[in-house]
């Protein structure tokens, strides 16, 4: 069973690939981009789990437990933020291409010229 | 290239993809048995060395407080691409806020919701502060905070009404507490540079470990992250909303 | 807790699957609400707290309403379009 999160990581990457390659409108294939972008966190998250281990925060804990590896947290969390803003363009890109194509669809977006 | 003839490009590249994953993660170390050196490292020597118990925000704004400089420049520069690309065109004006868009009926929202968005607004600011300032000792910081405070000015939008949001949220103020979260952490590392050390190394007093003003530069830098996070969505909200609800064609 | 993990993870990689079947980014910005919150469940088991709060805080309530936002300025696009059409100037 400890292969499921890798295969989980892979599934997930797999399945948003798809979803941008057949994808026919500009919003959901960015939506389908940050499943891809999910699979990722999960895929370090996993790398850096120790079992047994406790959450690295020495809070209530003694300093000397075996904690989870802290360098792929501060990875991934700085990353999710950051990644939302991008989002945030790309919706911004897509309402400005249907604006000025008349569509969201990306294989009709090269036709339509305004 | 039709979208048949790409779905029957991606299946076999899919296929091989996976195949070339699945090899190399058979080579990776099997799940929990990682023992990276860094991250033990750093485990066992954050504490002493900073004072903070929380490892994770040490090593977002100490250890590698470079990246996260970085990171917190790509989100800064999103926001001015958003607000950018949703300004107002040649050929669009910006209509007087309404909730509505016209042509269609009014849909206030039910009592239910404004009522339980008005009694968490308060709550969840107070939460967003708590988990920024406590971010060196329990898990949160100024990312975390920052979007939950940008949130709690969300909620102003749902529970009450689109002119409210604009007043709780003056462009000025909300540009400026991004623009000083930004600059505010470059300018906290170049302290560092002009006490005669590295640029962005820790040089104020380290304090007492599990008090809220541990960690030297640590929870300020925290801070200014918040200050950054919460303006840029706070701006990403205004320049969204304004699109759905201001700006229409001049024809 | 290792059963725990391999659930959530099994729950993670349908509800993922289920994002991106559904076509209509309407639907979509809701499932991908609920997929944020499971993955959020997963890294707190992978015991990584402040990942997920950070990835509650972003993956189920700031994107899930972004995308919800420029829905609705697609929506008026659209109308406007169709305006212009039946109106032809």
């Amino acid at each position: 069973m400890t292969w499921l999160p890798w295969a989980v990581a892979i599934w997930l990457l797999l399945w948003g690939l798809y979803g941008i390659v057949t994808s026919r409108n500009l919003v959901h294939m960015v939506i389908c981009l940050s499943v891809v972008q999910s699979s990722t966190y999960l895929f370090l998250l996993a790398i850096g789990y120790r079992t047994g281990a406790r959450a690295p925060v020495f809070a209530d804990i003694p300093a000397s437990t075996p904690a989870v590896d802290p360098v792929v947290q501060a990875l991934v969390l700085t990353d999710i933020v950051v990644e939302a803003t991008v989002m945030a363009l790309l919706l911004a890109l897509a309402v400005q291409a249907d604006k000025r194509t008349g569509t969201l669809d990306p294989d009709e977006l090269g036709i339509l010229r305004g | 290239m039709t979208p048949a003839l790409r779905l029957r490009l991606f299946l076999p590249a899919a296929l091989l993809l996976t195949l070339l994953l699945a090899w190399a993660l058979s080579g990776a170390p099997r799940f929990g048995t990682f023992d990276g050196r860094y991250g033990q490292w750093l485990n066992h020597h954050t504490v002493p060395q900073r004072h903070v118990t929380d490892v994770v925000t040490a090593i977002n704004f100490d250890y590698r407080g470079w990246d996260t400089l970085g990171e917190e420049f790509i989100l800064f520069i999103s926001v001015i691409g958003v607000r950018l690309l949703l300004r107002t065109q040649r050929d669009e004006r910006e209509t007087r806020p309404r909730d509505q868009a016209p042509g269609r009926r009014a849909t206030s929202s039910s009592a239910s919701v404004r009522v339980l968005g008005l009694a968490l607004i308060g709550p969840l600011v107070l939460y967003g502060l708590d988990v920024v300032t406590h971010g060196q000792l329990t898990p949160g910081g100024g990312f975390q905070g920052g979007v939950v405070l940008a949130t709690a000015l969300w909620l102003v939008y749902l529970a009450g009404s689109y002119e409210t949001m604009l007043h709780v949220t003056p462009e000025t103020l909300v540009g400026w507490t991004e623009a000083a979260g930004a600059g505010g952490y470059a300018l906290i590392g170049l302290y560092g540079w002009l006490t005669g050390v590295a640029y962005l190394q820790n040089v104020l007093p380290l304090g007492q470990v599990g008090s809220v003003f541990s960690g030297g530069t640590i929870p300020l830098i925290s801070l200014a992250v918040a200050g950054a996070v919460t303006g840029g969505f706070v701006l990403l909200l205004r320049a969204f909303l304004a699109e759905a609800l201001q700006v229409r064609s001049r024809s | 807790m290792v059963l725990l993990q391999a659930m959530v993870l099994i729950l993670v990689g349908l509800s993922g699957a289920a994002v991106v079947t559904i076509r209509e980014p309407l639907r979509q910005g809701i499932a991908m609400s609920y997929y944020g919150l499971l993955l959020g469940l997963l890294f707190f088991l992978l015991q990584a707290p402040d990942v997920a709060m950070s990835q509650i805080a972003v993956g189920a309530v700031a994107l899930p309403f972004m995308i919800l936002l420029a829905l609705a300025r697609l929506k008026y696009q659209r109308e406007q379009r169709e305006r212009q059409k039946e109106t032809p100037s």
